[in-house]
């Protein structure tokens, strides 16, 4: 039976109300008295000597306010790097300058040149194109393998290469891996390309600056899934700044997938040119400006090979992937292709050796940081692709294949360094194979060849670590940052609960789920508790919501401030009821004595708390507000298997999802109805990913995609009804609620069971083909099937 | 500058406006309706959508002076009288279709106008029809389920939760 509230019920969204009354409050309808607007001239070409930048015709446009160059920006500091990743060679990477304002040279399509602040919009954009460039054309290099040539153009002349780091993961095990592969009684080996993405969140970015000059106050409005790590970099290593004269705001945000987890240029020249200009100054960014402007996802090049025993055992992994940094390191870019994509290679398998190779490389692009997923995508991509070619190699089931070397005991270590802490990737199998109806495949593939048709059928398993992260390893990682989470609850006199979150909801429905879970503990209706975030003036410093870690983290950070309040009333309440503290029981908001009838309500506790008059004072303070931080012991991790069932047309190439089933384990969970959605919405971009993005450059780095006319977001009619179920549930063992995290799954376990089902279908229409790139559009799939 | 005047949730909307503003900057920061959203600039994503004149139009792709005098309705007037949520709304709810909320206002005002003219939509035609609104959250699946829910169609049928 559905439950009516609390954890494990589909409570509906709170905050759905005011999205569907035009009520929500996204960043830019924010408007502040005296605003101005800039716009950001940005650079059209890929890579460029600037030689100057005359602003003097555009000084005297109609309602120009100041016009800002990166000369204005000397005495700040550049965009800084979370992450500082070490070679194979026991070398910090390369870590180049990155300016708020292009300096000296323009790097990618997209950088910011000069801003123009000015009265409307209009005016900004119309003064901006008065600005005259000087820039010396210089060749680009957008081509990754390219890039690390001798005598290649460097993006970056002070560095010694376009090399970021060449890492080796985990470097003593080589030897030992190559030796697997010389014993191997068959090797398989693939080459293949995960395809550049752009996040795409409806909202687009936008910033506003505000400037307090009577207490020297900056505020940043900002449309972020982290407003604390944002007041931090941009404060102590941006503008130098103090946290405490610096607020950073993410009220409703639209979307993020993780590509406004990272600190941007737009974000700390609003700021600064708020006190420049004694007034808020407001940036918007178009969709235009995003696609060349937002950090960009994936774009790996690998080769992956896989050593098997004569009895189809793994015995070895081994992968050569070329990562794509673009110009500049964004935010969190060297984490990605490294620890959150190394360490996942293990994927559901007991593959004792693994050796991960990962060269990160400046390209004249976009800066490419994570995007939802974030590296795991990517291991799992090429392991299941792998796997799948691997069994058509050897004529064996694709699905008996995986069965056979599934990690079949937990915890497991792994050799890439991580621990599963549970896991049943039999019981996920299992339930796939009956939400996939597999008996009827063959029935479903004869009425497709009766139209016409090909059909194919596609399966992959997936792990990934969420709930992102223990602060002491992530350090070791080379993080420079904690990546722990924080709550502060509030309990009002009256018996109402304010929770402070340093979690950020920008679509994940934490107002409802968080919700639920307090109430579940102190057995109040959920309507008692309101859900604060995205406010650094009103929330504890939090690490904000990516890596699916906000119910495993900051719901674990709340669980522990509510288990402090929930111990404090139990003392009062005994004072209350004038017995001993170990004897007080709360159930259904009501505090008891055991095995008897008194009792005291838990809105009476909470005024009490506040109206001490009877009260124990000389042992316990007044008040009921309990802050926690919460600090993980390990990673989480959800795993499951999808399967894709696809038809295609072999006289155009078009292919169409017919069936997607998803058999996830996220342990615990709090509201179903909110799972699914994430689930439905992680498929969505995985599928887009597989059938229908793809970020193109040319070889001048200009990009090609950079509309939605040219960038295929995926389109109601691209999709199905998916089939999802999350029954399959084995607790985290090492946080409070059990919980693993489901916000990516969807964009991780897509990708591979598509393209594995469209090469099904290939090869069921008599064509071998050993493997086709993402995104299998219908002229690639067509090529392949003619070629 | 050109003065305009139209009817906005029935009430009289007039301003100065420039010959280049938009129907969405002229709802969003003249009227301050900021319901109505601007996710692209190709007149591809929906987010915008409003009714004028009855008809689903893209407010980032009229100009407010060709709204002179027309009647035009956004998401902020889409609830009932009592301030409930409306049929459509109130499915959107009920099956989760939404999550940023930021494509959302497009989203009902696109339904709303699709069940004006087809009131038992199929699902093949409700995706058709949104095919010039973009959702980067649902996948589309609750969307479709709500819109199909809200024409009074039984969706019990359609993957739960």
């Amino acid at each position: 039976m559905p439950k009516d509230g609390g954890i494990g019920a589909s409570s509906k969204r709170r905050e759905d109300v005011r999205f569907l009354t035009g009520n929500g409050k996204y960043t830019d309808d924010i408007n502040l008295r005296g605003q101005a607007y800039v716009h950001f001239l940005r650079s059209d070409i890929a890579h460029g000597i600037l030689k100057s930048v005359d602003t003097s015709a555009a000084e005297g446009m109609p309602g120009v306010v100041k016009i800002f160059t990166g000369a204005d920006f000397e005495a700040v500091g550049g965009m800084p790097c979370g992450w500082q990743v070490t070679d194979k060679h026991g070398q910090p990477m390369q870590e180049p300058g990155h300016p708020v304002l292009a300096r000296g040279k323009v790097r990618h399509v997209g950088e910011p040149i000069a801003a123009v602040v000015a009265e409307t919009l209009a005016e900004a954009r119309d003064a901006a194109e008065a600005i005259v460039l000087d820039i010396e054309h210089l060749p680009a290099v957008v081509d990754m393998k390219e890039a690390v040539k001798d005598g290649a153009p460097k993006v970056h002349d002070d560095l010694t290469s376009n090399l970021c780091y060449d890492w080796g993961f985990v470097e003593e095990n080589k030897g030992a891996v190559d030796e697997a592969f010389k014993n191997a009684a068959h090797v398989t080996t693939l080459e293949l390309t995960n395809n550049r993405l752009v996040a795409n969140p409806m909202e687009p970015r936008v910033a506003v600056g505000d400037y307090d000059r009577s207490g020297g106050d900056h505020t940043l409005y900002t449309t972020s899934q982290n407003p604390h790590v944002i007041r931090l970099l941009m404060g102590a290593f941006v503008l130098g700044i103090p946290e405490h004269k610096l607020r950073v705001v993410a009220p409703d945000v639209g979307g993020g997938f993780g590509t406004k987890i990272f600190h941007y240029q737009e974000e700390a020249f609003c700021t600064f040119a708020a006190k420049a200009c004694n007034r808020p100054v407001k940036w918007t960014s178009t969709r235009s400006e995003a696609f060349i402007s937002d950090a960009h996802g994936r774009d790996h090049v690998t080769k992956i090979e896989l050593a098997l025993d004569a009895d189809n055992n793994f015995t070895a992994l081994r992968t050569d992937t070329y990562a794509n940094m673009g110009a500049y390191l964004s935010t969190f870019a060297p984490s990605v292709p490294t620890w959150l994509h190394g360490t996942l290679m293990a994927g559901n398998y007991k593959t004792p050796l693994i050796y991960v190779n990962v060269k990160a490389v400046f390209t004249n692009t976009v800066p490419v940081d994570a995007y939802r997923g974030a590296g795991r995508p990517e291991a799992t991509y090429q392991l299941e692709r792998l796997i799948d070619m691997a069994a058509h190699e050897l004529g064996v089931d694709p699905i008996a294949l995986r069965r056979q070397n599934f990690i079949t005991e937990f915890p497991y270590a792994t050799p890439v360094a991580v621990e599963y802490d549970t896991g049943d990737y039999i019981a996920t199998m299992d339930k796939l194979e009956e939400m996939a109806d597999i008996a009827g495949f063959a029935a479903r593939r004869k009425a497709s060849e009766a139209k016409g048709k090909l059909r194919g059928f596609g399966v992959n398993c997936y792990i990934e670590a969420c709930g992102i992260a223990p602060s002491n390893l992530v350090g070791q990682l080379g993080a420079r940052a904690g990546l722990y989470e924080s709550a502060t609850v509030r309990v009002n006199a009256t018996g109402g609960l304010v929770v402070m979150t340093g979690s950020h909801s920008h679509g994940q429905g934490h107002e409802t789920s968080f919700a639920q879970v307090v109430a579940e503990m102190i057995g109040i209706d959920e309507n008692m508790i309101e859900i604060v975030h995205g406010d650094t003036a009103r929330t504890p410093m939090g690490m904000g919501t990516y890596g699916s870690r906000s119910i495993a983290v900051g719901g674990s950070a709340m669980v522990r401030a509510t288990e402090k309040i929930i111990a404090k009333a139990k003392k009062i309440a005994s004072h209350l009821l004038e017995a001993s503290e170990g004897d007080i029981e709360l159930k259904d908001g009501a505090f008891s004595v055991a095995g008897t009838d008194k009792s005291v309500a838990w809105g009476e506790v909470t005024l009490a708390a506040y109206v001490p008059h009877n009260y124990p004072l000389e042992d316990i303070e007044p008040g009921l507000e309990e802050t926690a931080f919460y600090d993980p012991s390990n990673f989480t991790y959800p795993s499951g298997a999808y399967a894709c069932e696809v038809e295609l047309d072999p006289e155009t190439g078009q292919v169409t999802i017919e069936r997607f089933s998803a058999a996830d384990d996220f342990g615990n969970i709090i509201n179903p109805m909110i799972v699914t959605g994430q689930v439905h919405g992680g498929l969505a971009q995985g599928i887009g990913q597989a059938l229908l993005e793809n970020c193109a450059y040319d070889s001048d780095g200009q990009l090609l995609s950079a509309s939605y006319m040219d960038y295929a977001m995926p389109r109601a009619v691209d999709l199905p009804f998916y089939d999802v179920d999350h029954s399959c549930q084995t607790p985290c063992t090492h946080n409070p609620l059990g919980v693993k995290g489901c916000g990516e799954a969807g964009a991780i376990g897509s990708p591979p069971a598509v393209v594995n089902a469209v090469i099904d279908a290939m090869r069921s229409g008599g064509k071998d083909v050993k493997h086709i790139d993402m995104p299998v559009s219908p002229s690639r799939v067509w090529a392949a099937m003619n070629g | 500058m050109t003065q305009v005047k139209m009817t906005v949730n029935g009430k009289t909307a007039s301003g100065e406006v420039e010959g280049r503003t938009l129907l969405a900057q002229f709802l969003r920061d003249d009227q301050g309706l900021t319901g109505t959203h601007v996710g692209c600039d190709t007149s591809q994503c929906g987010a915008c959508v409003v009714h004028v004149n009855g008809k689903a139009v893209k407010s980032c792709t009229m100009l407010a002076i060709e709204a002179d005098g027309a009647e035009v309705a956004t998401i902020e007037g889409q609830a009932n009288a009592d301030g409930s949520l409306n049929v459509i709304q109130q499915a959107f709810q009920d099956h989760h279709g939404l999550q940023c909320g930021f494509c959302t206002p497009g989203m009902v005002m696109s339904a709303a106008a699709l069940l004006k003219e087809n009131p038992k939509p199929t699902e093949s035609e409700v995706r058709h029809y949104l095919d010039g609104n973009i959702c980067r959250c649902t996948g589309y699946h609750n969307i479709v389920k709500a819109i199909m829910a809200a024409s009074g169609q039984d969706v019990s049928a359609i993957a739960a939760e």
